[in-house]
């Protein structure tokens, strides 16, 4: 029998403010256990609540990215539960008239595009942490709570855990190009529940779904889908049916399991916070986001063939990624030359990131270190061979190559004269190579660079040492 | 030194009759003798004797400078216990202040103490409070009415000049009435609620209660003005309605309302009502019938929208973070229902579960939300009365005070029907205040004045003309059974 599966995504989205939703407490990630939190955070009885509107402006930077509609009055609501890490006993949230209504983003699979539509994208706080280890009892951590999160709602329309996936990469592309959010998948910036459900091919209606909760990376977001829709396959086929709950997925036994029903089996007695008014976005303030809008990856990939003109590949490659073209931007202000560094971006660079797997912000290398390396290309002071070495020690190191070149004599020989020497020297001690060369072996040309190369551990300016050498063995 | 008015306290002071700290130590003296009121939860001694020594008053002070002041157990008090009336909150030392207590300090006020109250301010009697009953001075046993009941028993056993109060749907204006005292509720928004223990956030609005409306505006204005900390505060200046008692409203047109059906209330309550409306016409005022068609949905739909919002606000008291936590707690579910079962009185349980049913799911639409739009029909309702009048008028509750026990006990909307009067304006949001119009059964009752949104200087100004040609704000209480 064939089964199609269909995926709806609540994605939620740490907004990068510097405070929070509601609280002027900081934002920041890795403080020490309840520092980041005020007297608003701990819903100390008496406070209120106050809007951050740089909250409401990220959240509509995002909105007109992907053209949806700015709700200009929207409204706040309470979410009642009780939880430890929820210290008011309610989260404030947007039920009724959220920021954000509709909406679309593209995705590309294998080469074919599909548009997923949203539903709605809304603003809540986060809740706190409760920590279990390392304590008699459980802790209750209070810096997350009120951080700002945008939920983002999308339609069931997606049809694969890869689907998925590319749709997630997708709202992630979004968010850090707009500067929504710093994107940081392992500090929870983005994270996302699945909605899924399977049905018969060509079935109209839809089947019983289930909800996937707090999948936190791309690769899980597809091992748990996959693992559900298999789940689900075989829970129909053996006759039974897909009973609707919220499910965890265990990424160590890689399987998805119910939550206990106490978890989640509440009314959750939404209505309008009374302690917020509404709050109205004006025209102006709408105007002024778009004219400071930052720029896309559509258009830095243009730009940077056109101003830059680097290969379309590398422009590709470079302009899809936030964190890469921020990189590339900022060491064009002193690289000399961008195809060097394209190159070097694209090639050694990103090598080294995919080995272990992190992204060039958390790495050591600095803008200033990688355009002084594409420099000492450019001038001709290392060549590129030596280049990936310098490159090597800088990641380990985080030191400037130009340190590096000058304290480990890595500079290219440029002298003609030194470097006619060492050839000299090399000619004297192979004569019956130099005679089989001379008999019609040119090959063995790739042999005298070789040992050039090793004399001079690879500095000799390979132009140079090139011509030097045929003027030798030619006359 | 009992039974002064600010005006009269701060005569004493700038002439030098007597310095802060000997009116300080003599408040104290007569809250100690007057115990067996039970009007105060704590009592503030030692910083207000400290504050005391510090504070000079002269001819250029502001009015409250030196004023000791009886703040209501719901504004929190920096370091200093607030109880909100409640077991939950027994032993609650808040680390930050209110608007209402900072602005009070920074005019010069001495906080004397904190006031005892109905628990969480929900109650007609201040007989939900878990530190017991407050008597009314003029009749041991009888209440001095709700929930600001204990601020209303300091100021008419003459303790202290004045107190604050709040008021969700008469806490200010009914206990002032049942203890022949002026109180006034402003505009929401006017005073912020920042640090004020929240009841019901659309409804509650802080406001002074005194001996007169004079009192009352100089109170009023040093309480009033916008605060950023809370987004439902009105973004204007502070009120100036002590500066307004000069002005002359001319003509002013006070309506009545046909829906009131003051007919239905005994014979003495009817003529004091219009002996009072003679007085009116004899300050110049015109007397209209009015019609507002929904006001008499007021009762139910204020019984459904505070509670559900009562029921959120109060979800934080979990046991987990401040207030009371149960020691019978095996886990946390048992943590939230003990802390819960034991920290809440009976009525405060009520509300919760009221608030919690009728916002459920399958509930909503047919309790909270139309709860909302009758609400907004009663809005409308005003708003077109107050195109044809400039104050309206009515009794403030409908009767005199009670005995201890005697409402409520069987048929706990007995008590509800203390809010008849008083409720719609603050579902309305506008300002209204109550003031002493003569006495039924020898205790006081009042009368109340509505005004239009901000009209805070035509009520109190009308108020104090009222009051300059009558005596009842002036009768002190009997101390009856003491």
């Amino acid at each position: 029998m064939s089964w199609e599966c269909v995926i709806g995504l609540e994605a939620h989205v740490q907004l990068s403010t510097e405070t929070k939703l509601f609280s002027r407490a900081s934002t920041s990630f890795g403080e020490e256990p309840n520092t980041n939190v005020n007297l608003v955070d701990c819903g100390l009885p008496g406070v209120l609540p106050t809007v951050n509107k740089n909250a409401f402006y990220k959240a509509i930077r995002f909105g007109l990215a992907v053209n949806a509609d700015i709700n200009q009055t929207s409204l706040f609501d309470r979410k009642n539960y009780f939880y430890p890490d929820l210290p008011k006993g309610y989260q404030i949230t947007q039920m009724e008239l959220p920021i954000v209504s509709g909406g679309k983003v593209e995705i590309e699979i294998e080469g074919a595009k599909k548009i997923i539509n949203l539903t709605r994208a809304h603003l809540e706080e986060d809740a706190g942490k409760s920590i279990h280890e390392g304590m008699a009892g459980t802790g209750v951590d209070l810096n997350r709570a009120g951080t700002p999160l945008l939920e983002i709602v999308s339609e069931p329309e997606i049809s694969s855990a890869k689907e998925a996936v590319a749709y997630m990469k997708a709202l992630h592309q979004i968010v850090t190009f707009l500067d929504v959010s710093d994107g940081n998948m392992s500090q929870g910036s983005l994270r996302c529940d699945a909605n899924v459900s399977v049905r018969k091919k060509g079935d109209k209606e839809l089947g019983t779904r289930t909800e996937i909760k707090n999948i936190n990376s791309f690769r899980f977001i597809e091992k748990a889908i996959n693992y559900e829709i298999e789940r689900q396959i075989d829970v129909i086929e053996s006759g039974e049916s897909v009973t609707q709950e919220t499910r965890l997925y265990d990424s160590i036994k890689n399987e998805t399991r119910p939550m206990r029903s106490k978890e989640f089996a509440n009314d959750y007695r939404y209505f309008p916070d009374p302690d917020l008014l509404p709050v109205m976005i004006s025209d102006e303030e709408i105007e002024e986001i778009k004219a400071a809008f930052p720029e896309m990856p559509k258009d830095k990939f243009v730009r940077y063939q056109s101003e830059f003109k680097i290969p379309e590949n590398d422009a590709q490659i470079i302009s899809s990624s936030k964190n890469l073209a921020t990189f590339f931007e900022e060491c064009m202000e002193n690289a000399k030359d961008s195809k060097l560094l394209s190159n070097l971006l694209i090639g050694d660079i990103s090598s080294l990131l995919n080995k272990e797997n992190i992204e060039i912000t958390d790495s050591k290398l600095s803008t200033k270190n990688v355009s002084e390396l594409v420099n000492l290309v450019s001038e001709g002071i290392i060549s590129g061979k030596i280049a990936k070495t310098v490159l090597e020690e800088t990641w380990d190191s985080g030191l400037s190559p130009i340190e590096i070149v000058e304290s480990s004599g890595l500079k290219q020989i440029d002298d003609d004269d030194e470097i006619e020497r060492i050839i000299d020297q090399i000619i004297s001690e192979h004569p019956d190579q130099v005679s089989a060369y001379k008999g019609g072996k040119v090959k063995l040309f790739g042999f005298f660079v070789g040992q050039i190369m090793k004399a001079t551990q690879g500095k000799a300016n390979p132009a140079s040492a090139n011509k030097i050498l045929k003027d030798k063995l030619d006359n | 030194m009992q039974f002064k008015t600010i005006k009269e306290i701060n005569f004493g002071l700038v002439s030098k009759k007597f310095s802060v700290e000997e009116l300080i130590k003599d408040t104290f003296a007569l809250i100690n003798e007057n115990k067996v009121l039970n009007c105060f939860i704590s009592l503030n001694k030692e910083n207000a004797l400290a504050r005391a020594k510090k504070i000079k008053v002269s001819k250029d002070s502001h009015l409250l400078s030196g004023i000791p002041i009886a703040q209501k157990d719901l504004f929190c008090t920096k370091g200093i216990k607030t109880t909100c009336g409640s077991k939950m909150l027994e032993s609650f030392y808040p680390p930050y202040s209110s608007k209402v207590e900072e602005a009070l300090n920074a005019a010069g006020s001495i906080c004397i103490g904190k006031t005892n109250m109905d628990e969480f301010a929900m109650g007609s009697s201040n007989e939900t409070s878990f530190f017991g009953n407050v008597h009314n001075p003029w009749k041991k046993g009888f209440v001095p009415g709700g929930s600001s009941g204990g601020a209303a028993c300091s100021v008419a056993a003459g303790l202290v000049p004045a107190a604050t109060g709040t008021d969700t749907g008469g806490s200010i204006r009914q206990p002032a009435a049942l203890c022949g005292l002026t109180g006034i509720k402003p505009t929401y928004g006017r005073i912020s609620r920042w640090g004020m223990i929240a009841f019901a956030s659309s409804l509650d609005q802080a406001g002074p209660i005194c001996r007169t409306a004079e009192d009352c505006s100089i109170l009023l204005d040093a309480m009033t003005g916008y605060d950023s900390r809370d987004t439902t505060s009105l973004n204007l200046d502070p009120t100036n309605t002590y500066a307004d008692l000069n002005k002359s409203y001319e003509n002013l047109r006070i309506g009545i309302v046909d829906e009131f059906n003051v007919d239905a209330l005994s014979k003495e309550s009817q003529t004091l009502f219009n002996e009072s409306l003679k007085v009116f016409e004899s300050l110049g005022a015109s007397i209209h019938k009015i019609s507002l068609p929904n006001i008499n949905q007021s009762v139910p739909t204020y019984y459904v929208i505070a509670p559900a919002e009562c029921s959120s606000n109060l979800s934080r008291y979990d046991g987990v973070k401040f207030g009371h936590r149960s020691l019978e707690a095996e886990d946390l579910e048992s943590l939230y229902i003990n802390s819960r079962s034991e920290g809440f009185g009976d009525e405060v349980k009520r509300r919760i579960l009221i608030g919690t049913y009728v916002l459920s799911a399958g509930y909503y639409d047919a309790y909270y939300k139309k709860a909302q739009q009758v609400r907004r029909l009663i809005k409308n309702d005003f708003e077109e009365a107050f195109k044809d009048v400039d104050l309206i008028v009515s009794p403030t509750s409908p009767s005199e005070a009670f005995e201890f026990g005697s409402k409520g006990t069987q048929d706990p909307t007995e008590l509800y029907l203390e809010d008849l009067y008083t409720i719609s304006s603050n579902l309305a949001g506008l300002p209204a205040l109550s003031m002493p119009h003569g006495f039924v059964n020898g205790l006081p009752v009042g009368i109340q004045l509505i005004g239009n949104y901000l009209e805070e200087s035509m009520i109190l100004n009308f108020a104090n003309r009222f009051q300059q040609s009558t005596d009842f704000h002036n009768a002190k209480p009997t101390f009856e059974g003491f």
